[in-house]
């Protein structure tokens, strides 16, 4: 089931939260909206969902308008960052809730089904839980509950907003490689909010970049990594030095912290500057150096072994060498 | 919240000097003693002084029970409306957004900033033989004021605000995910209504009935401007006992008195085990949030 979105716009009061944007989402695709706070994410997938309505712009699913649709009748699977677990009832009667709503001459009877819920608690590996109450259950688990929980009704899309955002760390990398591996088996069309970059390069079949209410760029997870279209994706998708290169639009080029060689000798195009800070993490040391001629900051991530043989302490000056520079053909914005 | 309460458990209050300790305990419990206790203890020791027949015939007297009846029937109406009303006014402002809530809210608030005699005085000038509907209801051969609908309708105004006011920031502290949740599931809004957000509020809305219903009972201001003071027709609890008193029966107005007091000790109960249950239904949703 493919979502088709025209012209969709959004305003809340002066704030305009959607500025016009065209998106489909294919068949079958694990699509990411990413983006800083307040770019309209959510408000998209909140729009798609049928739990806000445009000002402008339509919605269909599989060419058929929806825009009309109660959030009700959409049949979509929505998956909250807060879970939304419904606290009196079991896991069992939570992840049935969907079934047992439905209008008496769809219901399903008792044993399809205790059966069909026993499923999909299997689906996420909870059936041990079916008795328990949300608040005996950790995080993560409450979020696969929620996601059963989704799925009951069939969704023709899975909508996702922020899902692994309440959850730590570690708890967050098992679970959205268990959420891509899900996705390989259900293969319903999902489209998943998050602001977190890595996330959405890990997970989705595609990466839609957001900002200000608008499309940055849409592209599989290694195309707007390696060829970013705009200086915010550039900047969004990780961390970028801005350095003095001539010829550059404004003499600047953006290169990432680990597309730059270190050297003790001076270099054809590498630049003077001083060691100001370093901490090591696990395999790679970050550093900080000021740059001998106008003394900005300038990042740069080596392999923990490469720091160690340069034998650079604070204050020792060494030359910078970018191995990849990106420039951006429109002026940057200030 | 949770949290607190943990500290409150398990490390002591305070570690000032033994006396000043004793001081601020034994000075507390000297006046909930002098104004809590003495007065209970009062009532119930009034009402039995002459005996426990005196009593008994004091509370059996058919003026007496005509008021009690009184009473209940218009807790019985009003608590129930104030339960319909409030549930309404609590829902439509923490889950909506709308031009004039600010104002709906200032309204539900009213009965509370409102002397009670204002409130009957309100009632009379409305429905009373010069008040504006007084000619319509004479034809109509309707009366409200000086008999049981103004009863109704003033103890409806004074204990409008109980339930909502209960409800509102509760209801505003959970949100609207998992109404939305359900709706996206597929529920209609009734079907949400009933097995999303009324279990959700269960507590408190009890609570707010226990409330409301204390006040239907006790109240006093309001009813006595619209009643008319009917013995036997239009006398509530609290009227008769004034009657009795300015009559001088002192132990049967203490007698009827001491009803009302064993409702206050009922309500109070049941108060606290709601506030108990509501606590560890506030834990577990203390523990989920974290």
């Amino acid at each position: 089931m493919s979502i088709e979105l025209t012209g969709i716009t959004r305003r809340f009061g002066d704030f305009v939260a959607i500025d016009g944007i065209d998106l489909r989402v294919e068949t079958g695709e694990l699509l990411a909206l990413l983006g800083p706070s307040g770019s309209g994410k959510t408000s998209l997938l909140r729009i798609i969902a049928g739990l806000e309505t445009p000002d402008h712009g339509t919605v269909a699913f599989h060419g058929a308008d929806a825009t009309d649709v109660h959030a009700r009748e959409r049949q979509v699977g929505f998956v909250f960052q807060h879970y939304a677990l419904f606290g009196h009832l079991t896991i069992f009667e939570n992840v049935a809730f969907g079934l047992r709503v439905r209008p008496r001459r769809h219901r399903l009877d008792e044993a399809t089904l205790r059966k069909k819920v026993m499923r999909l608690l299997e689906l996420v590996q909870l059936d041990w839980l079916a008795d328990r109450f949300p608040h005996q259950l950790s995080g993560g688990q409450r979020q696969r509950i929620a996601l059963a929980r989704a799925l009951a009704v069939e969704p023709r899309v899975l909508l996702l907003d922020e899902p692994f955002g309440a959850l730590d760390a570690r708890v967050r990398q098992e679970l959205r490689r268990w959420l891509r591996r899900l996705h390989d088996d259900v293969h319903v069309t999902s489209v998943f909010v998050t602001h977190d970059q890595e996330e959405a390069l890990e997970v989705a079949d595609r990466v839609v970049v957001m900002n200000h209410g608008r499309i940055e760029q849409i592209g599989t997870p290694d195309e707007v990594y390696d060829h970013p279209a705009t200086p915010f994706v550039f900047e969004f998708l990780g961390h970028v030095n801005r350095l003095p290169v001539p010829g550059a639009p404004d003499d600047e080029g953006f290169v990432r912290p680990h597309d730059i060689a270190v050297l003790a000798q001076p270099a054809i195009g590498a630049l003077a500057a001083r060691l100001t800070h370093s901490t090591t993490i696990g395999p790679i040391a970050r550093l900080e150096f000021a740059l001998a001629a106008d003394a900005r900051t300038v990042n740069v991530e080596l392999p923990r072994d490469a720091f160690r043989s340069l034998q650079l302490v604070n204050g020792t000056l060494a030359y910078l060498q970018p191995t990849l520079v990106r420039r951006f053909t429109q002026p940057t914005p200030a | 919240m949770s949290a607190a309460t943990t500290i409150a458990r398990f490390s002591p209050a305070t570690n000032e000097a033994r006396w000043v300790r004793m001081l601020l305990i034994g000075v507390a419990l000297g006046f909930l003693t002098l104004f809590l206790f003495v007065p209970l203890a009062f009532v119930f020791h009034q009402a039995l002084r002459k005996g426990v027949d005196v009593y008994l015939t004091a509370i059996s007297d058919p003026d007496a029970l005509s008021a009690v009846r009184m009473t209940l029937l218009a807790a019985a109406i009003a608590v129930p409306l104030n339960l319909v009303f409030g549930v309404a006014a609590a829902w439509a402002i923490a889950k909506f957004n709308f031009p004039g809530k600010s104002v709906l809210t200032t309204l539900i608030d009213l009965p509370f900033s409102v002397s009670p005699v204002i409130a009957g005085l309100i009632f009379v000038l409305l429905f009373g033989l010069q008040g504006w509907f007084g000619p319509w209801l004479r034809e109509h051969d309707l009366k409200v004021i000086f008999a049981v609908p103004g009863i109704v309708l003033a103890t409806i105004f004074v204990t409008f605000p109980f339930v909502a006011r209960e409800l509102i920031p509760l209801m505003q502290a959970q949100g609207t995910e998992q109404e939305e949740a359900a709706t996206v599931l597929g529920a209609s809004g009734w079907k949400t209504f009933w097995r999303v957000t009324l279990p959700n509020i269960k507590w408190g809305l009890l609570y707010g009935v226990i409330l409301c219903n204390a006040r239907a009972m006790g109240e006093f201001g309001a009813v006595a401007v619209v009643s008319g003071h009917i013995r036997g027709e239009t006398n509530t609890m609290p009227l008769h006992i004034e009657i009795l008193y300015n009559e001088y029966q002192f132990a049967a107005a203490f007698a009827v008195a001491s009803l009302l007091a064993l409702l206050a000790l009922v309500t109070l109960a049941l108060k606290f085990a709601v506030e108990r249950r509501q606590r560890r239904v506030d834990d577990q949703d203390g523990r989920r949030s974290r």
